[in-house]
């Protein structure tokens, strides 16, 4: 059994993620054919990707979630890295606060995860429980768990898919002041296009186990007919026809 | 017939089912508890024996009324037999219990965390279980003695069997998620174990912790009965032999009262601890 050869990104690097030659197969089918992906410092990267196109198993072994797993090639990320989850998967058993300042080491880590409960407008719900938080609020306390790490890279694995339309919207939103505050490089997965659209800087799409779409979202932002543009063109590179 | 006039008919009916399940949602749901309300039914049945006995209906000599029961359990706290006996039987369930809760949440963390303990242990005590605990009082005299020693040793192999088990099955369960965040937020060993696997398995612990209470005043019972000179057991043994229903009765309250008032105290102590889960009863 091959295995992936795991290095960690020195600070002063210009690329907060490099993947050289990824394949990974389970039962002898191939999920990864030999990926390269290199994401800079402060670039924010979308993976779409129909469902079994390999795009989680990318982001697992990144996050170094899929030991034993046979496979080859090599990835490099930082050591400060975080993960964001579809579920908020925070504990049940602590308090908010108590939840992000699982997420850090630093000797002043609770005035750390006041400050990041702050960012995320969750100031004040720093002693309530998880479960007293609506889903909005749940997934807020998983950003500021992350963001608590000072995190060189985010690791997102379709972290918004469960909540609803709006509280997404909002979500989203408060996700790119945070990106623009910290810039941190971010791997985005999600199976939704125009979160796709609003967010990234650059979309990448997976299919069949090998990268077919990589371009940056340059411009597409300002105008609406260069979004819309831009949506159908990556519906069509997923196989979803335009009409 | 006009249209309107089949369809209102029909159009009501879909309205009620309409407003149907919420009906029947919210009377799924427990009535909140009143206060004090669990008390009711006891207090029932102390009037019942009240008016029974006042009325002449039971013989004294097998069943004495309320009023003979409480002069003679104020005669045994005034002679100050009845404070030894408690401390004796308290001593000796307190203890057990101690030893047993201790024991058993050790061996079940070596058990539920160590493949050697694992392998080592949990055999064991899964054939522990299924020997009645009561049954091993024959062997125990035989290599303890009739003394406090065997008494104590009943009471703590008991109660150490649920706490095992529970917690055991506590730390095994926990979810793959919160391992995987442990991972991603690069959790060490010891900071894994405080803040993920020990607060997930306190629920089994606690089901194991009220399961042992209620055993070890089981066992207090039986193991009184053996060759004791002091204790509630002893005091009800006593009293058999020279007939006096009384103090049998007054015996048989106190360790309803012990039993009740300790299991009060874990499931208060439970609520306050795991005030995280919002569960039906709350």
């Amino acid at each position: 059994m091959a295995s992936v050869a795991r290095a960690v990104i020195p600070a002063q690097e210009d690329a907060a993620f490099r993947i050289r030659g990824l394949s990974r197969s389970f039962d002898g089918r191939t999920i990864l054919a030999g990926i390269d992906l290199d994401i800079a410092r402060g670039e924010f990267v979308a993976l779409l990707g129909r469902s079994g196109s390999g795009k989680s198993t990318i982001l697992r072994a990144a996050a170094g979630l899929d030991a034993g797993v046979a496979g080859a090639g090599s990835i490099e990320v930082p050591e400060r890295r975080s993960v964001l989850f579809q579920d908020s998967r925070l504990l049940p058993w602590a308090s908010v606060i108590d939840n992000v300042v699982l997420g850090s080491f630093a000797a002043d880590a609770r005035e750390r995860a006041r400050i990041a409960l702050r960012e995320v407008g969750l100031a004040g719900h720093e002693d309530k429980w998880p479960k007293a938080l609506s889903g909005g609020e749940q997934q807020r306390v998983a950003l500021a768990r992350a963001l608590v790490r000072a995190p060189e890279l985010i690791l997102a694995d379709e972290p918004f898919s469960a909540l609803d339309a709006l509280t997404r919207l909002r979500v989203q939103r408060l996700l790119l002041q945070l990106f623009e505050r910290h810039g941190p490089a971010v791997l985005f997965v999600t199976h939704d296009v125009e979160e796709a659209l609003r967010l990234a800087g650059r979309i990448v799409i997976l299919a069949e186990g090998r990268i077919v779409y990589d371009r940056p979202t340059t411009g597409v932002r300002e105008s609406a007919t260069r979004f819309e543009a831009a949506r159908l063109e990556i519906l069509e590179r997923l196989g979803v026809s335009a009409d | 017939m006009s249209l309107s006039s089949i369809l209102e008919p029909a159009k009501s009916s879909v309205r009620r089912k309409a407003a149907d399940p919420a009906a029947a949602s919210s009377s799924l749901l427990p009535k909140p508890s009143l206060p004090a309300q669990r008390l009711l039914g006891p207090a029932l049945v102390l009037a019942l024996w009240y008016v029974a006995s006042g009325a002449g209906w039971i013989s004294p000599a097998k069943m004495p009324g309320p009023e003979a029961v409480l002069a003679s359990l104020g005669e045994l706290i005034a002679d100050g037999t009845l404070a030894g006996d408690v401390v004796a039987s308290l001593h000796r369930a307190g203890l057990g219990l101690g030893i047993g809760i201790l024991s058993g949440f050790t061996l079940a963390v070596a058990a539920g965390l160590t493949r050697l303990g694992d392998a080592l242990i949990d055999g064991l005590v899964q054939i522990k279980r299924s020997i009645p605990n009561l049954a091993l009082i024959p062997l125990f005299i035989i290599w303890l003695g009739i003394d406090e020693t065997m008494k104590i040793a009943i009471i703590a192999l008991g109660t150490m069997v649920p706490i095992y088990i529970n917690t055991h099955a506590g730390l095994r369960g926990i979810d793959r998620r919160y391992v995987e965040l442990g991972q991603t937020v690069g959790l060490s060993h010891w900071r894994f174990l405080r803040h993920i696997v020990f607060p997930a398995s306190l629920p089994g612990f606690f089901t194991g912790l009220r399961l042992a209470v209620t055993h070890a005043w089981t066992a207090l019972v039986v193991v009184e009965t053996i060759n004791a000179t002091s204790g509630i057991g002893f005091m009800i043994t006593q009293a058999r032999i020279y007939g006096q229903t009384e103090i049998v009765l007054v015996g048989l309250l106190l360790y309803g009262a012990l039993g009740f008032s300790s299991d009060a105290f874990v499931r208060a102590l439970e609520r306050r601890t795991l005030s995280w889960r919002q569960s039906l009863a709350q």
